[in-house]
């Protein structure tokens, strides 16, 4: 982006300075985290852990100095599993990580990071209006964005307006 | 003039402001006696339909829970049924007043996911719109912002100039606000001499308005008194909560995404990203107002730089069909960090869409930012916020 003319070959040409894969930062850490394309994806550290140890990784991040961006669920109906994604971003060292987990579509709970993180608080309950994903250990889990007297979950796949 | 002494006069301890007599405690030290106030949600300070619970000790806030939902429209279930194109002028409608950062946002991901690179003249036209429309968001803050706090004369200078903003905008994209100008691979038609010779003219007749801003609003000693050590946020509490923007700025943290994570032609300009290390409503104040002065900076340079060629990648398919996988792009929104991600299964119609909206962040501190302020004080700290509700609720 930085040269004029046709840009034909966008492989090269997406990447920018930022775009190269940096050595994982996060390395030191006790969790599966790995460093992605960020050009290709938009964020520098991915980690895919189960479920248990998800309030562990946010205390980690906590700890490097992470601030949380956002808490959001992916319902894979053909998989019978709930996604839980959970952004963070550091506010001086311009990183991006993305936390994933996944739980069983039939008992979708997992515990709050609440806790580590209380801006969790509303990004939780969202999530549970939109999928149904129960935060234990949540102070508050009434509707945030949907009626008060919702039951429903729209986001979910089988969800029939 | 302005005295310095008085306006460095700290505040009174809390337990001066906050009177904890045995006439009004209970068993677990919180007040015997208090009542709840309900704010909104059709209410002029709130700026749209937000509801604030309110628990009151006299004029003093007990606890401030703000109650969301009120214009929430499902706009992630929107982009789950229809195509990326068709998707694309929902996200001007998500916060307003800064569309052009928003589409911004949308079109970045799909082109990320879909490796299309717009041309080097899209993504400066793209800067220059957005800047502005940068610009025009920090004047209706502004204007409005000191409305809340009781003078109405700011609003109609900001808007007088805001105005001209609006004739430029429009008179590219063909809207005023809800701005659809960007395509998935660069923008929706070139601009013309007349937007560049009138983007010109705008600069240098805003340069000298901001002096006339300060010397009639900024340096006011009742503003400064309103403003000055009220509503402290400390940088711990922004990292905590996730806010960004010239909230996270006015507490002393350069966050700005233009830096961070420079996306667009971004790389290619000189500015500054202007902090503030007081934490109060002044210096979210004074963020913003020199903001404008930088976005007026790089409005000039793209102009000066402004390549040129087409606006538009070459064969960008019709109907979008992205590869498998998920994909985020981040922006620098006129309250803070926006961002898109799309999760697609090789569909032409995003599998699920998430917006990241930088108000719901900014505000979610606000239940422990305003624990015993006073009222009056509490209005002001939210103006000083810039919260747009319908960027929260979505």
């Amino acid at each position: 982006m930085s040269e004029a003319g046709p840009v034909k070959n966008v492989e090269t040409s997406q990447a920018a300075p930022t775009a190269v894969t940096r050595p994982n930062p996060l390395a030191h850490l006790a969790l599966p985290f790995q460093a992605v394309d960020y050009a290709v994806k938009g964020y520098h550290v991915e980690a895919a852990v189960p479920p248990e140890q998800v309030v562990a990784a946010a205390e980690m991040l906590d700890r490097e100095g992470f601030a949380l961006d956002t808490i959001t669920g992916v319902d894979w109906l053909a998989d019978k599993q709930m996604e839980v994604v959970y952004d963070f971003f550091h506010p001086t060292k311009g990183l991006r990580v993305v936390v994933r987990t996944r739980i069983s579509r039939d008992k979708p709970e997992i515990a709050t990071i609440s806790t580590v993180f209380p801006g969790a608080n509303w990004h939780e309950r969202e999530t549970h209006d939109f999928f149904g994903i129960r935060f234990l250990g949540h102070p508050d889990l009434t509707p945030f964005l949907l009626p008060e007297d919702a039951t429903y979950h729209p986001l979910r796949k089988d969800f029939a307006g | 003039m302005i005295v310095k002494e008085e306006l460095t006069t700290p505040p009174p301890a809390s337990e001066e402001r906050f009177p904890v007599g045995p006439a009004n405690v209970g068993a677990s030290g919180v007040p015997a006696e208090t009542f709840v106030l309900n704010l909104g949600p059709q209410h002029p300070a709130t700026h749209g339909v937000l509801r604030v619970k309110m628990t009151m000790d006299g004029e003093y806030i007990v606890r401030a829970e703000p109650v969301c939902g009120y214009i929430h429209r499902m706009q992630e279930k929107m982009g789950e049924n229809r195509t990326y194109a068709q998707y694309l002028p929902n996200t001007s409608r998500i916060d307003y007043l800064s569309a052009m950062t928003y589409t911004h946002a949308f079109v970045g991901a799909v082109e990320r996911a879909a490796k299309i690179q717009p041309p080097p003249r899209a993504e400066y036209i793209r800067v220059i719109t957005s800047e502005l429309n940068r610009i025009s968001s920090h004047l209706v803050w502004w204007g409005a912002f000191l409305l809340d706090l009781g003078g109405f004369t700011p609003l109609l200078y900001a808007f007088d100039d805001r105005e001209k903003i609006l004739d430029l905008l429009e008179s590219i994209t063909g809207a005023r606000l809800t701005y659809c100008y960007y395509r998935v691979g660069g923008l929706c038609n070139d601009v013309d001499d007349a937007f560049l010779k009138g983007t010109r003219e705008f600069v240098a007749q805003m340069r000298p308005r901001l002096k006339m801003y300060k010397a009639l609003v900024t340096d006011n000693i009742i503003l400064r008194k309103r403003l000055i050590d009220i509503g402290p946020i400390s940088a711990e509490l922004c990292r905590k909560y996730g806010a960004t923007g010239p909230v996270i700025r006015g507490s002393g943290v350069g966050y700005d995404v233009r830096k961070a994570e420079p996306y667009s032609a971004y790389p290619e300009f000189d500015f500054e990203i202007p902090t503030f290390k007081e934490g109060d409503s002044m210096a979210r104040y004074l963020v913003r107002m020199e903001e404008i002065v930088q976005s007026l900076r790089i409005i000039e340079q793209a102009l000066d730089k402004l390549p040129a060629g087409p606006v538009m990648a070459d064969k960008v398919p019709r109907v979008l069909k992205l590869p498998a996988g998920d994909y985020c792009y981040s922006v620098e929104a006129a309250r803070g960090r926006f961002m898109v991600r799309i999760v697609s299964d090789n569909r032409e119609i995003p599998y699920r869409v998430k917006l990241r909206t930088p108000c719901l962040s900014n505000l979610s501190l606000f239940e422990e930012a305003s624990k015993g302020m006073l009222l009056a004080d509490a209005l002001a700290v939210m103006g000083s916020l810039d919260l747009v509700i319908p960027d929260i609720d979505r």
